[in-house]
């Protein structure tokens, strides 16, 4: 551990303000390019098969 | 090794082998990139040593870094797939081109935002002109403009196609773009402080960034094999395999 | 209007016909030069909006900046670089168009001859026509934004070796936008960011004039990237067209 304590690590010498934000803006967008896709995965999936589902409904 | 190769890219063509393979791999990458990104975070917040020059305001590197590496990276990935698409036809590669795009404008823009975040303490301004920035903007236009494409045009082969050839045309126009940025930039501003001119890194504050790096590279093919599954589905929505898959459920 | 409609085929008919005679590459490109400048030549209004519109951005800058000489001379070299880049991208926007509405964009395509020498000819043709009158108008608005005498040879020589390497790389984009009912806007996202380095070249090339150095290098420069556009683009011209219009 290279800081002393808590304090220090949230304040990261002064630019706490800088690093901090930065990393939070960069975990939002790289969690929402995983989150939003697998989303939309599950969406397209349980779309398709109503889809398929009325289909099949309509052939009988 | 060749031959093995050779029998996954003609494999992969098949948009259901694609979406079968894809649905094995997905947990490896999402685990990979879960456990580097973790451990670089851990790393570079709290262990890596200062950096003597530019404070703690040098752990934003961790993230920068690797998101510019991406970004210039996943603009070649799409020129290589729209080679692929224009060349051998093969289909599936426009749907990981197609998938591929979003992705590099977000590290595109993760990266002009946290070197504009950067910047702050260290040159005392948000926006320099500063070549690296330059260039990177218009990277980030560069990415619009293929989305704009796709978005613009129908039918789907035809939008495809497009935007594979303005990815090729683009990947040719990179170097002259960075080139001639780099001239203007030294015309025009006196050397300031660079960001990489830097004595050789301790491996503490090295390691951290190929982590992140691994991480950064794991979590996009984790979200690219994600929009290519939905995307493949969508398309092959008619055939036989996707009606069968969805049947089971 | 009526006279273009019938002279169109006509023309595509003796382009074909001279091709044939001469069977060469070389052939089929100066046929084709002869077509687009009879085409081309018959729109005015194609020919004149561009230089309007260049003037026009122009006059802007003084009425939304200032009239002074002291802070219009800096920015002269920029201000008439961009208004030209513009006027160029705006004027490409109607290159392929009219030809797709009429079909001879397809009949070219499927005539069995190599598209390249073909756009590469619409494009040179465009360039002579739309382009050199920028360049013999930009020394009269260099004037009016106080540009130093010694920067109007080099803003004349630098705006046409550019706007070669503009119109050629513009009219990629044009061609993939070509099936686009209107395209404005989605073009310019497109291509602008390709004209960033003759833009700085172009800029670059006054500045060392006005600062008494000699432009060659940048003029240089610029050259070399109007070969780099004129070798490679009318191929990416082709195959965009192809894309546009049967979608192969």
């Amino acid at each position: 551990m290279y800081f002393n304590s808590l304090s220090d690590f949230i304040n990261m010498g002064g630019h706490g303000l800088y690093v901090w934000s930065s990393y939070a803006l960069t975990l939002v967008l790289l969690l929402s390019s995983v989150l939003l896709p697998w989303l939309n995965l599950k969406r397209t999936r349980k779309q398709l098969s109503r889809q398929l589902a009325r289909e099949a409904a309509r052939t009988k | 090794m060749w031959n093995w190769l050779k029998t996954l890219y003609h494999r992969l063509g098949s948009p259901k082998w694609f979406y079968q393979i894809t649905g094995k791999w997905l947990p490896w990458f999402a685990m990979s990139s879960l456990l580097l990104l973790g451990l670089g975070l851990v790393l570079g917040l709290a262990y890596a040593p200062m950096d003597y020059q530019q404070g703690n305001s040098f752990r934003i590197m961790y993230i920068h870094v690797p998101a510019a590496f991406l970004a210039q990276s996943v603009y070649m990935m799409m020129a290589a797939a729209g080679v692929v698409l224009l060349v051998w036809k093969m289909k599936m590669a426009d749907v990981v081109a197609q998938a591929l795009a979003p992705i590099g404008a977000i590290m595109t823009f993760i990266s002009l935002v946290t070197g504009a975040i950067w910047g702050m303490p260290t040159w005392g301004t948000w926006w320099m002109w500063d070549a690296r920035l330059t260039s990177m903007l218009i990277l980030f236009f560069l990415y619009l403009g293929v989305m704009a494409l796709r978005e613009a045009l129908s039918p789907q082969e035809v939008a495809a196609k497009a935007c594979a050839l303005l990815a090729i045309v683009g990947v040719i126009n990179i170097p002259i773009i960075k080139y001639s940025v780099d001239w203007w930039y030294t015309l025009h501003q006196p050397a300031s402080i660079k960001l990489t001119e830097k004595p050789a890194m301790p491996a503490s504050m090295y390691l951290p960034l190929l982590f992140m790096v691994l991480g950064f590279y794991a979590l996009l093919g984790w979200s690219v094999l994600l929009r290519a599954r939905a995307e493949v589905l969508r398309r092959e929505a008619k055939s036989g395999w996707v009606r069968e898959l969805l049947k089971d459920k | 209007m009526n006279q273009i409609n019938n002279e169109k085929p006509a023309a595509f008919c003796r382009l074909t016909r001279e091709a044939v005679n001469s069977s060469s590459l070389i052939g089929v490109f100066v046929a084709a030069l002869k077509r687009e400048w009879q085409l081309q030549v018959r729109r005015k209004g194609d020919l004149i909006n561009p230089l309007v519109f260049f003037a026009l951005v122009v006059v802007l800058f003084p009425l939304g900046v200032s009239p002074t000489a002291e802070i219009l001379a800096p920015v002269a070299p920029g201000v008439l670089w961009v208004a030209a880049l513009l006027a160029v991208l705006m004027s490409l926007d109607a290159l392929f168009r009219p030809d797709l509405q009429d079909g001879s964009l397809e009949q070219l395509l499927v005539c069995g001859y190599s598209v390249a020498p073909l756009s590469l000819a619409k494009v040179l043709v465009h360039w002579l026509l739309s382009c050199v009158p920028l360049v013999l108008l930009a020394p009269l608005l260099g004037i009016m934004l106080y540009l130093p005498w010694q920067a109007q040879g080099v803003l004349m020589l630098s705006l046409l070796l550019g706007s070669l390497a503009l119109s050629l790389v513009g009219a990629i984009g044009a061609a993939l936008t070509t099936g686009l009912g209107k395209s404005g806007v989605l073009m310019t996202l497109l291509v602008l960011p390709f004209y960033m380095p003759v833009l700085i070249f172009g800029t670059g090339a006054m500045q060392a004039a006005i600062n008494g150095h000699t432009a060659l290098a940048h003029l240089a420069l610029l050259a070399a990237l109007a070969l780099v556009a004129l070798a490679l683009s009318p191929w990416a011209i082709a195959a965009a067209l192809r894309i546009a219009v049967s979608g192969e």
